[in-house]
C-alpha cells in the first residue's frame, strides 16, 4: 500500500487508543462514583458515553474506508481487528454507564452495611483493559495470551461477591433492592474482564493470524483456510 | 514424434504441510536461462489439478518465463536453456521425444493482451487449433464451437452472430473468446497470463467469474499483478522474487498470514 495507506492505519492505532483511553477512565469514574456515593461523576459517565459510541462510528467509518483499499496480511489483520476492538470498547463503555446508573440509583439510598472485595474486582477488570491494549499496542502476542486465563480469577471474585450479596439479602430482606444493584454492578465488572479478554484474543490474531476464540485451539480444530 | 501418454488423474503429490491432493503439473528443480542470466532459479512445485493457482511476484521475478516454461513457449527465444523437470500428470513435457506442440496442445495459453486472428470470423478463431489438427467434420466443428464458447461464457451473447469478425467484439469479449479458442483443443491445463489486466472491471469480473468456473473442469494457472484478483479467484498462490519461489501455499493463508517477510512485505505493497 502506499504511504497513505499507512497513514490511515496510523490514524486507526491512534483512534483506538483514545477510544481505550475514554473506555478505561470510564469504568474507573462509575467504580468511583460506585464507591463514594458520587451521583455527578456517575451522571457524567453516562453523558461522556457518547463520546465512546462516536469513537466506534468514527473507527469502522475509518476502517471500511480502509477496506477499499482491499488490505492483505498484517494490514487486513489489522483493519479487521480494529473493528473488533471499537466494538469491545464501546461495550465496556456500555457497562461502565450500566454501572454508573447503579451508582446513581444507590447515591439515593441509604448504604448497606457490608463489606464487598469490588475494589478488587474493578482493579482486575480494569488491569485486564490496560493490559489488553497494551498488548495491541506492542503488538505482544505472548502477554495477549497470558491475559486470558486471568478472565477465570475474575469470575471467581464475581461469584464470591455474588454469594455475598445473596447472604446478605436473605439474612435483611429490606436490603434486597439495593443488594441488586451491587450484584448488577459486579457483573458488569465480569463483563468488562470478557470483553478485555476478547480484544486480547484479538491482539493474538493480530500478531499470530491464530483465532484462539471459544477454545478452538484446546479443542484442536483446525482453522478453515 | 511421440504422442504423451494419458494423464494419470490419480497421480499423488509429496507430503507437505499445504499441498493440493492431486498434482497436475510436478516442478522439480526448475531453472531457466536466457544467455547467462538465471530467469528462474531451483523453482520446485507441486500445481493442483482442478484448482487455480496464481503466480505473483514484482516484474521481472520471471512469474511469466515461469507460466511459459509449463508449455515450452519460453523455447520461442533462441538463448533460453533450461535445467530441471517439468512433468504434467506425471509425464516429461521436456522429454527428448516429445513435440513442443504436442505439448502446447495439451497445456492452453490466454495471454495478456486478447488476440483474436482479425480475419477470421468467431466461429472460425474457435475452431482454427481444430482445423489445424487436421478436424473437417462440420457438425464436430459446429458442436465444438458452441461447446466452447458455452464454457468461456461467450455464447449467449454471439450465438446470433458466429460469423460476424472477431474484432467485432468488445475487449472483455475477445479476451473470452481467446479463451475459447483455447478451450476448443480441450487441453488439459490453461496458463493465463494476467488475462484481465486490459479490461474494466465488469469484463474482469466476467472472466474471474469464468476461471472459477472453469476450474471444475481444467487446472488453470495465472499470473496477475492485481493482489486482489488472486485473492477472489484463486486457490493457491506461488510468490516468487529473483527468479526464486519465495512462497506457495494456499491464497487465503498467503494473504492473510503469509510465512515469509518478503511475501508479506510485497503483499502489503512494501517494495516491488
Amino acid at each position: 500500500m502506499d504511504n497513505h495507506f499507512e497513514l490511515g492505519l496510523g490514524e486507526l492505532r491512534q483512534k483506538l487508543l483514545l477510544m481505550a483511553s475514554r473506555a478505561e477512565t470510564a469504568v474507573n469514574d462509575s467504580v468511583q462514583a460506585l464507591m463514594q456515593r458520587n451521583f455527578d461523576l456517575a451522571a457524567k459517565v453516562r453523558e461522556d458515553d457518547d463520546i465512546i459510541d462516536q469513537f466506534e462510528i468514527d473507527i469502522d467509518d475509518l476502517a471500511i474506508q480502509l477496506l477499499t483499499r482491499a488490505p492483505l496480511a498484517s494490514n487486513l489483520r489489522l483493519v479487521t481487528v480494529a473493528m473488533k476492538v471499537s466494538q469491545n470498547l464501546e461495550r465496556i463503555g456500555d457497562e461502565a454507564t450500566k454501572i454508573a446508573r447503579r451508582a446513581r440509583d444507590l447515591a439515593q439510598e441509604p448504604p448497606v452495611k457490608i463489606s464487598l472485595d469490588l475494589p478488587r474486582l474493578a482493579g482486575m477488570a480494569l488491569a485486564m483493559v490496560k493490559d489488553a491494549m497494551d498488548a495491541f499496542v506492542q503488538r505482544d502476542s505472548a502477554a495477549a495470551r497470558a491475559l486470558v486465563p486471568r478472565d477465570k480469577d475474575v469470575d471467581v471474585l464475581n461469584r464470591e461477591i455474588h454469594a455475598a450479596l445473596a447472604r446478605h439479602m436473605m439474612e435483611q430482606p429490606d436490603t434486597i433492592a439495593r443488594c441488586l444493584h451491587w450484584i448488577v454492578a459486579a457483573k458488569s465488572l465480569e463483563r468488562i474482564a470478557d470483553h478485555a479478554k476478547s480484544i486480547a484474543e484479538e491482539v493474538v490474531y493480530l500478531c499470530e493470524a491464530q483465532d484462539i476464540r471459544h477454545h478452538l485451539k484446546k479443542a484442536g480444530a483446525a482453522p478453515a483456510e | 514424434m511421440t504422442a504423451l501418454i494419458q494423464p494419470m488423474p490419480n497421480a499423488t503429490v509429496e507430503t507437505k504441510p499445504d499441498p493440493a491432493p492431486v498434482a497436475a503439473v510436478t516442478v522439480r528443480g526448475l531453472s531457466i536461462f536466457f544467455g547467462n542470466h538465471a530467469v528462474l532459479k531451483n523453482v520446485t512445485i507441486d500445481i493442483g489439478a482442478r484448482a487455480v493457482t496464481a503466480i505473483i511476484g514484482p516484474s521481472g521475478c520471471g512469474k511469466s518465463t515461469f507460466l511459459r516454461s509449463i508449455n515450452r513457449m519460453h523455447e520461442l527465444n533462441p538463448d533460453a536453456r533450461m535445467e530441471g523437470e517439468i512433468r504434467l500428470f506425471g509425464d516429461d513435457i521436456y522429454s527428448r521425444d516429445v513435440e513442443p506442440v504436442v505439448v502446447r496442445r495439451r497445456v492452453g495459453m490466454v495471454f495478456q493482451k486478447s488476440n483474436p486472428f482479425p480475419t477470421m470470423s468467431i466461429a472460425e478463431n474457435v475452431t482454427v487449433g481444430l482445423r489445424l489438427n487436421g478436424e473437417r467434420n462440420k457438425k464436430t466443428l459446429a458442436a465444438r464451437t458452441e461447446e466452447s464458447l458455452r464454457m468461456a461464457a461467450l455464447w449467449d451473447e454471439v450465438k446470433d452472430r458466429l460469423h460476424a469478425p472477431a474484432i467485432s467484439l468488445s475487449g472483455g469479449q475477445q479476451q473470452r473468446l481467446c479463451i475459447a479458442r483455447a478451450l476448443a483443443v480441450q487441453p488439459e491445463v490453461l496458463l493465463m497470463d494476467e488475462p484481465a489486466s486490459a479490461l474494466d472491471p465488469l469484463a474482469t469480473q466476467k472472466i474471474e467469474d469464468l476461471i472459477i468456473e472453469l476450474k471444475k473442469d481444467y487446472t488453470i494457472v495465472i499470473v496477475t499483478h492485481n493482489m486482489q484478483q488472486a485473492a477472489r479467484s484463486s486457490d493457491f498462490t506461488a510468490f516468487f522474487y529473483l527468479g526464486e519461489l519465495v512462497e506457495f501455499g494456499p491464497t487465503t493463508r498467503i494473504f492473510t498470514n503469509p510465512a515469509q517477510k518478503r511475501t508479506e512485505d510485497y503483499v502489503t505493497g512494501r517494495f516491488g
